[in-house]
């Protein structure tokens, strides 16, 4: 279970968390959602001990993450970040071997190995294992990250924006794996997307952030709804009924009425 | 790039270890002295010749230039930047402050005593320069290795007044230009100290490797980014450190050796760190015979002569890639 107790951070003088408190049990997917700066990733950073904590509190497991070794923590809890700065000149197959990194200390076992073919492979990059990482495209170095995250095979796994660069195939893809490692492995997956759809279609629970709080928390069906995601995002979005699915229309098209991105 | 394969690895230090081999024979038959077995009219014996000049002189070359490039390696994980190494991140020149202050107060002191108060001054100098980098913002890659001249500039110029005005720029000119020519037996043997730098940086290769993915990365796997740093800065002062107060300072192997390393073979260091350790041998050992043989039977230091064939050498590997590419 992951803990969080009145967390509050303040950066260059301004507020970006505001007592946040939030309890994540084990197992499932959890979206994160929310506008541009509304402190998601603040707040994926801090339970990953990216950033110091200021004000409150986080466990994982019971485990407070300030002053546990890193190197526990790190089997515990895996993180992708939303920018992973320039690519080293590693292969594929090396970076994700980096994901081992917390139990091989450098020294790969067969049992590392077998984690690295697995996590290429569910990630369908088996083909791409031999080339370098600053010569592939941004979606297929975005597919790399997250299979690394997930070769670290800790129990909590965070992941903030993976569908970034994604092709609708491979973001489809990404969101069916992560569905059947929560559900066979038992993994308990939070994941920060901008894709309201695929958080509803995917995630057991979706937690929406605005302005460093707490704006909304629920199941998909409760948060697919119009007035709930007007007061996250500030507009008017239609929802419909798709098949026994709940589906946001986001979109802006041509021909429709313009009112309805704009209240009046 | 292809992927580079732990055969591939092992092909480059093999090719790598034999250019060495053959540039040592080289430098070893290199001298004003013939080498001959006779000894007669008054030459120094062969086996005399070698054990106290020319052995010791190409050891020292070969032990630097290892140890040097190790060490802008090591840098260049540390800022996280490729264009920095210890001469243009202040390093060397505190190295040399260290050397004036016990030159002026312990004029006594032997070559041990030199190279510790070196590295404890290069230590601090270097720890200043990458607290001050860690603050740039990393958009601007190029604001590291501007500042790292700057400040080694502003160092640089201290040591010199000090100098200056202590009746001491000859001694100077011998710490900030490398050369081997007055490398003798009894002279070098702080050097060995360099095989541990780059034993304890191959032993540390992997995190270090981890390490260059950024502190974010780095921590999340588990690396204690701290710890980490503060053992590179160490390896790097205790390295450019020695190598100011035996042979005075080479500049450009810590920079090119690794550079172009990494463009061949990657930056998994556990593969590229030995790669590194005989490039920049063979770099320094390199350029000291060409600084013997070019004005024969004068002497070229190597500091000049790596002032000029390191650039070069950068300039066209990086140009000869950008036509390939
Ligand atoms: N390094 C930083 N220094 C100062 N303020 C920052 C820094 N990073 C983020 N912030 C501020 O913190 C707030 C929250 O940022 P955060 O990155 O957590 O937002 P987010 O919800 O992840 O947004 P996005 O959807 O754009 O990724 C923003 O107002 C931002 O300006
Ligand atoms: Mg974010």
């Amino acid at each position: 279970m992951i803990e969080i107790k009145s967390v509050s951070l303040v950066r260059e003088g301004q507020r970006v968390l505001d007592a946040i408190d939030l309890s994540l049990p084990k197992g499932g997917i959890t979206a994160l959602v929310g506008p541009n700066g509304a402190g998601k990733s603040t707040l994926l950073s801090l339970a990953a001990r990216l950033l110091p904590l200021q004000a409150g509190s986080i466990t994982i497991d019971g485990l407070p993450v300030s002053s546990t070794p890193g190197k526990v923590l790190a089997r515990k809890l895996a993180i992708l970040r939303q920018d992973s700065g320039p690519p080293p000149r590693v292969s594929v197959r090396e970076m994700v071997g980096f994901g081992r990194f917390p139990h091989s200390g450098g020294r790969m076992t067969a049992e590392d190995r077998e984690m690295v073919a697995q996590a290429l492979d569910r990630f369908e990059l088996t083909d791409l294992a031999s080339r370098s990482l600053d010569r592939l495209s941004g979606g297929q170095r975005q597919r790399v990250m997250v299979a690394m995250t997930y070769a670290q095979g800790s129990d909590y796994i965070l992941l903030d924006e993976p569908l970034n660069n994604l092709d609708m195939y491979h973001a489809r893809k990404l969101m069916i794996e992560l569905r059947r490692l929560a559900d066979e492995t038992g993994r308990t997956i939070v994941i920060v997307l901008h894709d309201i759809n695929h958080a509803a279609a995917s995630a057991d629970r979706i937690i929406a952030m605005k302005d460093g709080r707490i704006a909304a928390d629920g199941t998909p069906e409760k948060i697919m709804r119009t007035e709930v995601l007007e007061a996250i995002y500030g507009f008017p979005v239609e929802v419909v009924d798709a098949g026994g699915m709940r589906l946001a229309l986001q979109y802006a098209r041509s021909g429709q009425p313009r009112d309805q991105a704009r209240p009046s | 790039m292809p992927e580079i394969t732990p055969t591939a690895h092992r092909r480059a230090i093999a090719s790598a270890g034999l250019c060495l081999v053959l540039l040592v024979v080289l430098s070893l038959g290199i001298g004003v002295e013939d080498l001959s077995f006779s000894g007669a009219d008054g030459a120094m014996p062969l086996a005399d010749l070698l054990s106290i000049s020319r052995l010791p002189r190409t050891l020292a070359a070969v032990l630097a230039g290892a140890g040097l490039a190790v060490a802008g390696q090591i840098m260049q994980t540390l800022t996280r930047n490729r264009f920095v190494e210890p001469s243009t991140a202040g390093t060397a020149q505190s190295a040399a402050l260290g050397i004036l202050i016990v030159t002026l107060f312990l004029p006594s002191a032997d070559l041990g005593l030199k190279a510790l108060v070196a590295s404890g001054c290069a230590l601090a100098g270097t720890a200043v320069f990458l607290a001050t980098a860690h603050r740039l913002p990393p958009e601007q890659p190029y604001l590291v290795p501007l500042f790292g001249l700057v400040y080694g500039g502003v160092v640089g110029a201290a040591v010199t007044y000090v100098a200056w005005q202590n009746d001491l720029l000859q001694y100077l000119d011998i710490w900030m230009n490398g050369e081997f020519s007055g490398v003798l037996k009894g002279r070098y043997e702080l050097l060995w100290i360099a095989v541990l730098v780059v034993a304890a940086a191959i032993f540390f290769a992997d995190r270090l490797t981890i390490m260059a993915l950024g502190e974010a990365q780095a921590t999340s796997l588990g690396l204690d980014y701290r710890r980490m740093t503060q053992i590179g800065l160490v390896l790097v002062s205790v390295m450019s450190a020695l190598s100011v107060v035996v042979v005075g300072l080479i500049p450009f192997v810590g920079l090119v050796v690794p550079n172009l390393v990494s463009r061949l073979s990657g930056d998994n260091l556990r593969g590229t760190l030995p790669q590194v350790a005989l490039g920049g041998a063979i770099l320094v050992t390199g350029c000291d015979i060409l600084g013997r043989l070019i004005r024969f039977p004068y002497e070229i230091p190597v500091g000049t002569v790596m002032g000029v064939a390191g650039p070069g050498i950068f300039l066209w590997f990086i140009l000869r890639e950008r036509r390939d590419a």
